[in-house]
């Protein structure tokens, strides 16, 4: 589709959404009236900047259900976040959300060359989790094979994958390069024993090193896939080009803005993504700030599709630590850590507080495949590590290498980050 | 060739980690000879020659330990003032240079044996050999 038809098919949408949660919620009349705005006031795009933003504190200001615009009877389902950071969030799906959500990541599987005769590996969890079903059901449409086997359970997922002939995996890049490990100790080569070749990954933030290190190890072609509960669940994905995740301008519209001022950034500028949802009635969200840092490109993809794009999630904004008044993503950490082979995939990262002073130490185990019988060798890797930290990140970090598999491996979302510094 | 076989193992500076190996070779009925610790603040390397080095290096892989095999030579040195010093002299007199050493006297204790890991141990055994320092066989090793 042209972009100009695109861009009038939000306008459309937009208009029509915006009297729909007017009409059906009274948590919307009042923050519309808050804000000064009325229905009537939307007439073309740029005029969402006249919306007021909503946030995850609303959702839990609503708790359950205060944010839904259609009541229980129209709802088929719910889903319920695991509330890493307060309350759980509670989302609901009419049968047309659910619909929407299948052709959302259908549409996304099709442009990595996924489709009948694939055999799906679901290694996302199923349940109150968004992940298992959301790709269960997309995988489904696209007329994908699904093998649900959810989170855990490795070394079945590796004979099931071989036994099945498994085309794709879907799971949080962690847990497959866990699934990878235990190949190994198995004696499987993911490249050479089984007939895997595209990997879905997401759920938790990753790097371009960490893909590299993937697809390098395992022969395999890694995307990203992004998308929150509240959006319905994982949506959208790279194309095969994996140069930035297409978000259907036809079921979301997205902004980027800075954290601080609300206001819109420019293109190729980072900031936090806001999104509105332009086809999902249970649980529109308005403007809603989604709290992941990310770069918007709306330059038409070399793949032919004219659907905006955002760059990888480059953290979350309450992902953040702030040591020493220096900004850390745990993703930058990442991206060092993946370019030294002599270090394993795993790691972890402790602030502490001695004093006044902050102190960041990342862990890392040592890799068999490298580890000398001197300690000169072991001691300038660790220095090794620690100077292209501090590189990246302009502070010291200490270096602790600890051993092979002392890290915890994670199912889901793995927790990179231990800060015991007392606020 | 006189080298044998030691097993290293890279082991984070904490309670229990030591206990850990130990019991593993011990479950296995592998006997240790000698031991030396090198510590570096967080971590450390545990060195060890053992009389079964591979099963030590199975047993203890399979544990999840880290291990790497290393060639060092074991050699005999007279159980007497100066004893060392030959040893030292002659591969500093020709060059060698020792990375680590560390000693056990065996059972019988006539001598005293002297782990030696060098940078060059094809001229080591050379040197050493011609100066008439005897070197333990991995078979010898095994045996005592």
């Amino acid at each position: 589709m042209p972009v100009e038809d695109l861009h009038k098919l939000q306008e459309d949408r937009l208009r029509s959404l915006v009297r729909f949660v007017y009409a059906h919620s009274a948590f919307y009349r009042q923050r519309f009236k808050e804000a000064g705005v009325a229905p009537d006031d939307i007439k073309e795009l740029s005029d969402v900047t006249k919306l007021p933003f909503t946030t995850k504190l609303d959702l839990r200001d609503t708790y359950p259900t205060g944010m839904f615009c259609l009541p229980q009877n129209w709802v088929v389902r719910y889903h319920v976040s695991s509330g890493t950071t307060g309350k759980p969030t509670v989302v609901g799906y009419t049968q047309g959300d659910i619909e929407m959500w299948s052709e959302s990541l259908a549409r996304a599987l099709t442009s990595v060359g996924l489709g009948r005769g694939d055999v799906m590996q679901v290694g996302y969890g199923y349940g109150l989790f968004t992940g298992g079903l959301g790709l269960h059901y997309g995988s489904e449409r696209i007329g994908a094979t699904v093998l649900p086997l959810g989170a855990g359970n490795t070394k079945r997922h590796i004979e099931l994958m071989q036994d099945l002939g498994s085309t794709a995996i879907a799971c949080t890049p962690s847990y497959f390069l866990y699934i990878n490990e235990v190949a190994q100790e198995m004696g499987l080569s993911i490249r050479d024993d089984t007939k895997l070749k595209v990997g879905i990954f997401g759920a938790e933030p990753w790097s371009d090193e960490t893909r590299k290190r993937i697809e390098d190890s395992t022969g395999i072609k890694a995307y990203d896939v992004y998308g929150t509960s509240e959006m319905s669940g994982p949506l959208c994905t790279e194309c095969h080009r994996q140069d930035g995740i297409h978000i259907w301008a036809d079921l979301f519209l997205i902004e980027v803005i800075d954290s601080k001022t609300g206001e819109q950034v420019e293109d190729g500028e980072r900031g936090e993504l806001v999104v509105t949802t332009l086809d999902k009635w249970a649980f529109p969200l308005v403007r809603y700030r989604m709290r992941d840092i990310t770069i918007l490109n709306s330059e038409p993809c070399e793949c032919g599709r004219a659907h905006p794009r955002i760059m990888r999630i480059l953290g979350r904004t309450d992902d953040m630590i702030v040591v020493r008044g220096i900004n850390v993503f745990p993703s930058q950490v990442e991206s060092v850590l993946m370019t030294i082979p002599e270090v394993g995939e795993h790691y972890q990262i402790i602030v502490d507080r001695k004093g006044p002073l902050d102190i960041m130490t990342v862990k890392v185990e040592v890799t068999e495949a490298t580890f000398s019988d001197k300690i000169a060798d072991l001691m300038s890797l660790s220095k090794r590590v620690s100077g292209e930290l501090k590189d990246v990140l302009n502070l010291t970090a200490g270096v602790e290498l600890v051993e092979p598999g002392t890290i915890p491996r994670s199912m889901g979302k793995a927790q990179h980050v231990i800060d015991k510094r007392k606020v | 060739m006189v080298a044998i076989k030691q097993i290293s193992i890279f082991m984070e500076n904490k309670p229990g980690r030591l206990v850990r190996a130990a019991k593993t070779l011990s479950d296995a009925n592998v006997n240790i000879r000698a031991l030396t610790i090198a510590e570096a603040g967080d971590f450390g390397v545990v060195r060890m020659v053992v009389d079964d080095t591979e099963k030590g290096y199975r047993v203890l892989r399979d544990a999840g330990f880290t291990v790497s095999e290393t060639d060092v030579l074991a050699v005999e040195i007279k159980d007497t003032p100066g004893g060392l010093y030959e040893i030292a002299d002659t591969l500093g007199e020709n060059n060698v240079n020792m990375d680590y050493a560390y000693a056990f006297v065996t059972a019988k204790a006539e001598r005293a044996m002297l782990i030696l890991r060098v940078d060059d141990i094809k001229r080591a055994t050379q040197v050493l050999t011609a100066a008439g320092v005897r070197m333990a066989t991995r078979a010898e090793i095994q045996k005592i």
